[in-house]
């Protein structure tokens, strides 16, 4: 080379990035078109607003929302037995898990919350005879009705989660556990599970998420979740569009706050490893 | 209880009468017979596959065994003998009986989740039942003792493979321990590694610890084992002090291992 060349002293030019700006520029026409629709559609969004804070409307959001909890509470409880459960050496408790798994796993939840719900056509009283005895359509209210079949139902399913958790946690961590003189009970509540828990959040969280929608499902036994407060509503205005509208706005809401929430819980969970939510 | 030499006069820390274990059809141990006194560093070598770190993790029982029995400090290990019969201990009393011992895996395994310094003071805290704060001083002291008292509040993530293990040597310890069992402890080490490793282990035996250790490292099981034992396909092959046994090996297995192996190292 007959001149010597500087390389610090050249320029470094951004990459361009042309597929991005015409991306953005396709979405920006398809939002505008969408908006433009709906604006000028045959939709009334006054009263959409009206009934935004009605109070039929917030009742049925309080226990879509308590619903929720009460079921994931349910199917956690339910779901960390299980787990446990499988993951044990005793042949009885793993085979009771995989049956309980397979059996909610396998109904369809509209079912599961039919079949419930209907329990005294099979069981026209519930209890121990001689001792305590109920009518069923007393103790059976939608309400209960539903915790049984949705937490029943997440059960199953938050079993797996936890499960795929603690086979991906190391078997060294088992091995030193014990080696330091701990039980199996203090092995899983202090090193397996808080390790598990990392796992675990992601795909639990999407079943919260979905779980808070299924409870609109509880609405055909006539429980009154936002959905049906949306929809005795429009029984008797007749403006179903403006009042679908209203539990989709309340859904949303809803969903956003968890996602928000399992994000925090993803950073403390995350913590010691470098690649968790915090960093 | 039985003895495998006819001293009666100490207690030995480990006896082990003939022990065996089976894989499948693979002998991993066969009648592996030996004693380990208060206060005596035995080294295990041997080729992989020969039993060594099986009948380490016998001892602590992370591993069962088939026949023959162990005992720690006069206590007999996983049974309970009724009359002529040997009755398994539970998952609890099985628990108490490994607090006597700490174990140093080849791989650290120190809780991810956990700081240093809380992966010292889960145990005391969690299997003790002795309270945070008053363990806390107690931890200190052991971190500062392997040269990591800077490091309590780092994770492990946070640490060279060197830092990890003498924080794990240090989680040992925590329990009080009346026996080390070091598994390969610096096998998945960095070359440059090693040394700090070694100094924490020489440290540790030099203030008497009883320690049975599983290693590669043939010049440490010269300079600190007080006896050197060579295993090969599940069998002791050879028990000496450790100069007798590396430098003037009885045997053509011994003999055959410990060239290839200085010759390798």
């Amino acid at each position: 080379m007959a001149e010597e060349l500087d390389i610090a002293r050249l320029r470094h030019v951004r990459r361009p990035h042309f597929g991005r700006i015409a991306a953005i520029v396709a979405i920006l026409i398809v939002a505008f078109l969408l908006v433009r629709a709906f604006a000028h559609g045959k939709i009334d969004w006054a009263t959409t607003w009206e009934f935004l804070f009605w109070p039929t409307i917030l009742w049925g959001l309080f226990n879509t929302v308590w619903m929720s909890f009460v079921c994931m509470a349910v199917g956690i409880a339910i779901g960390l037995a299980c787990a446990v459960a499988h993951a044990s050496t005793n042949p009885v408790l793993k085979g009771a898990a995989i049956f309980y798994a397979w059996f909610f796993r396998g109904a369809p939840v509209i079912l599961q919350l039919l079949i419930w719900f209907n329990l005294a056509l099979v069981f026209p009283t519930l209890g121990i005879p001689g001792l305590f005895e109920f009518k069923t359509v007393v103790v059976i209210t939608p309400a209960v009705a539903t915790i049984l079949s949705l937490g029943l139902n997440e059960g199953a399913y938050v079993s797996e989660i936890i499960r795929s958790g603690m086979l991906g946690v190391d078997r060294g961590q088992y091995e030193a556990a014990k080696a330091m003189g701990m039980t199996n009970g203090t092995a899983l509540r202090r090193i397996i599970l808080p390790q598990a828990m990392r796992i675990v959040v992601p795909p639990l969280g999407n079943e919260f998420i979905g779980l808070v929608k299924m409870t609109a499902l509880a609405s055909i036994i006539g429980f009154g979740d936002v959905v049906r407060s949306a929809q005795d509503i429009y029984y008797s205005n007749a403006k179903v569009i403006e009042l679908l509208m209203v539990p989709t706005f309340w859904f949303l809401v809803v969903v956003t706050v968890l996602t928000l929430g399992q994000r925090v819980l993803e950073r403390r969970f995350g913590r010691g490893f470098g690649t968790g939510g915090a960093r | 209880m039985t003895r495998a030499d006819g001293n009666s006069s100490v207690t030995p820390v480990v006896s082990a009468v003939k022990v065996g274990k089976k894989f499948g059809g693979h002998q991993a141990l066969a009648d592996v017979t030996m004693d380990v006194m208060p206060g005596e560093v035995v080294c295990i070598i041997g080729p992989s596959g020969s039993g060594k770190t099986t009948f380490l993790r016998c001892i602590n029982q992370l591993e069962s065994f088939d026949s023959g029995g162990l005992w720690l400090d006069g206590e007999l290990l996983g049974y309970r003998r009724v009359g002529e019969a040997l009755h398994p201990l539970s998952d609890k009393e099985i628990a108490g009986q490994r607090r006597k011992t700490g174990m140093v895996f080849q791989r650290f395994n120190l809780f991810p989740h956990m700081t240093a310094l809380e992966n010292v003071t889960e145990a005391p805290v969690q299997v003790l039942r002795r309270r945070r704060d008053e363990v806390h001083d107690a931890a200190m002291l052991l971190l500062d003792r392997v040269g990591l008292a800077h490091k309590a509040g780092a994770y492990p993530s946070e640490l060279s493979g060197g830092q990890q293990q003498r924080i794990a040597i240090a989680r040992a310890l925590a329990m009080q321990p009346k026996l080390m069992l070091f598994d390969e402890p610096t096998s998945a080490l960095d070359p440059e590694l090693v040394g700090e490793v070694l100094a924490v282990m020489r440290d540790l035996a030099s203030s008497g610890m009883t320690m049975i250790v599983v290693t590669h490292e043939l010049g440490f099981a010269r300079e600190v084992g007080d006896r050197v034992v060579f295993m090969d396909q599940g069998r002791v092959v050879e028990t000496g002090t450790a100069a007798e046994l590396m430098s003037d090996p009885k045997e053509v297995r011994t003999r055959n291992f410990l060239k290839t192996a200085f010759t390798r190292g």
